[in-house]
């Protein structure tokens, strides 16, 4: 029972590394590839927060009465990493873009046909 | 009691991230995946990571949601079947999953305070930086003075992503002739537009000013204030929003946030200190640490701004082409 | 204790109200109907599960912030509401009586 207990927040995260990872890799369409990366992504950001937790611990803002605060270092590196995420997810998209104008589609297995023909 | 609501969370966390695997309709796999970053968020504030959980909401359901529809709206929104065979991947992601689920057991117990990642730096930033940096907010303390150089390559990134975005899709052209677009039917929505955009705004300001004492700094703010000038761009239009806020403003805008932290960082050693040691740039350590770190979060919400709003433009000028071929 | 014990009856009915919301969302039998049930959740419920936090308050900047949001959550969500039914009937969204109309011509 204490193994679920202290656990379970890591092996959803698996789960969820899982599902973003099986989506990057048998997708065919190339914006749900990204939406299952930023799956993985957040997996990994859930992971980090996780760790930083204390029990019984509070939000690591000084206030009266309160003397456990949880880890501030796992929020600074995931606060950057998330909106860092955003801006690399955009440019993902961009390259989506370019390959529709470029190719006509997103699905992978077509536009590496056409790749053959030239 | 809290355990409780987080566990249900990641359950609800979980089913979500199935069904953006199983769906083919990616209208609503992008759907869900807003979904999904507004769950994670909740998860955060379970575990106490307020500002990260801020961050959360405004971005992952915010902005990348918003990238995501403009996408689609070019690239269509149904996946089509594929003659993929799914036996391999499925193989390969059980095989390395359970590899993790191995590895988790070998992990410290959840929650514990006496972890390792618990007994290195983090012992200081929660004892010290109330006293050395003095502000309440330890996020804001480590984010913005003791990990500044982390944090300038961060605003770094946003930029750089920034001009790739704006390489590979270009800037829209301003053009007057098209200014009347927008949703000319939707009268309700144009005036609560109006009414909460200002509103969203000052609340942008709050978040900005108010990160030293409170979840919030210049991340959130820059994506906050970003997010009113995309809710004008939707309700009124491309053009219209690209005459108020105009593309070239925004360009400038985003050097200026990175030179305005770089900056800070080169002041503070011609002032006799290290890079980015903001105790020399007032008399007192713990004045010159306040006005460094209102200097490099304003430096952080005006790039992160103008990098998202950038970016939003991009996409939609695209898609509004399209929209008129 | 008057009012904690009035607070959790607010904080209780507005959890119905959200839950009869969601649970109208899955059983209604079209568009329209199910716009209306999940805007109860956002009227009804929003306001009392707020009236019930406020009263947990000691009534200072926290129930100030409370109101705040309570006002804005009341602007956007009636909103967000009214454009999704609005788009709905301009992409042509059929009513369920128009449905059911044009079922018994077909028939």
């Amino acid at each position: 029972m204490s193994v679920i207990v202290d656990y379970y927040n890591y092996w959803v995260v698996v789960f969820l590394m899982m599902a973003g990872f099986y989506t990057v890799i048998a997708a065919n369409n190339l914006v749900k590839k990204i939406v299952g990366l930023n799956i993985f992504q957040t997996s990994v950001f859930i992971l980090y927060i996780s760790m930083g937790k204390v029990s019984g611990g509070s939000a690591p803002i000084v206030a009266e009465g309160i003397t456990t605060y949880s880890n501030p270092l796992p929020h600074v590196l995931i606060l950057t990493a998330i909106v860092v995420g955003v801006a690399t997810t955009a440019v993902g998209l961009a390259l989506v873009v370019r390959i529709k104008r470029a190719y006509g589609t997103v699905e992978e297995n077509e536009f590496k046909d056409k790749d053959d023909l030239i | 009691m809290a355990e409780l609501i987080n566990l249900l969370l990641l359950g609800m966390l979980a089913v979500t991230a199935l069904g953006v695997v199983f769906l083919k309709d990616l209208f609503a796999v992008v759907m869900l995946f807003g979904i999904y970053s507004f769950l994670s968020a909740l998860i955060f504030v379970n575990l106490d990571a307020v500002d990260v959980a801020f961050t959360e909401a405004a971005v992952g359901a915010g902005i990348s949601t918003v990238l995501m529809l403009g996408t689609l709206s070019l690239t269509g929104r149904q996946e089509k079947m594929s003659g993929h065979k799914t036996l391999l991947p499925l193989l390969v992601v059980v095989t390395t999953g359970a590899a993790l689920i191995y590895g988790t057991l070998d992990m410290p117990p959840f929650g514990n305070p006496e972890n390792p990642v618990h007994q290195h730096v983090a012992l200081r930033y929660i004892q010290d930086s109330p006293q050395e940096i003095g502000l309440p907010n330890m996020v804001t303390s480590v984010l913005a003075s003791y990990r500044g150089f982390d944090t300038l390559g961060e605003t770094a990134v946003v930029f750089a992503a920034a001009i790739g975005v704006l390489s590979l899709l270009g800037l829209p052209k301003q053009d007057r002739a098209a200014i009347e677009s927008g949703l000319e039917s939707h009268l309700v929505l144009k005036v609560v537009a109006k009414i909460i955009i200002p509103l969203i705004i000052l609340f942008a300001l709050y978040v900005q000013f108010h990160g030293d004492y409170g979840p919030g700094g210049g991340f959130q703010a820059g994506v906050i204030a970003a997010a009113a000038i995309i809710l004008y761009a939707l309700v009124f239009g491309l053009p219209l929003a690209t005459q108020v806020v105009q593309p070239g403003l925004l360009k400038a805008l985003a050097a200026l946030g990175v030179l305005l932290y770089a900056g800070t960082g080169v002041a503070s050693f011609f002032l006799g200190g290290n890079f980015l040691d903001y105790n020399v740039l007032a008399a007192d350590p713990v004045a010159g640490q306040h006005l460094g770190i209102i200097l490099i979060e304003l430096g952080v919400g005006i790039t992160v701004f103008a990098a998202m709003l950038s970016i939003f433009y991009a996409f939609a000028s695209k898609a509004e082409r399209k929209n008129i071929q | 204790m008057i009012l904690e014990t009035i607070s959790n009856i607010l904080l209780i009915v507005g959890a119905f109200f959200a839950l009869t919301g969601a649970y109208g969302l899955f059983k209604f039998p079209d568009f329209f109907t199910r716009v209306h049930a999940a805007s109860v959740t956002d009227s009804i419920a929003t306001i009392l599960l707020f009236l019930g936090l406020i009263l947990r308050t000691d009534f200072d900047l926290v129930a100030v912030k409370l109101v705040f949001v309570l006002v804005f959550v009341l602007l956007t969500s009636p909103t967000a509401s009214h454009a999704l039914a609005k788009s709905a009937r301009h992409g042509g969204v059929a009513t369920l009586a128009e449905s059911n109309n044009k079922d018994n011509t077909d028939g």
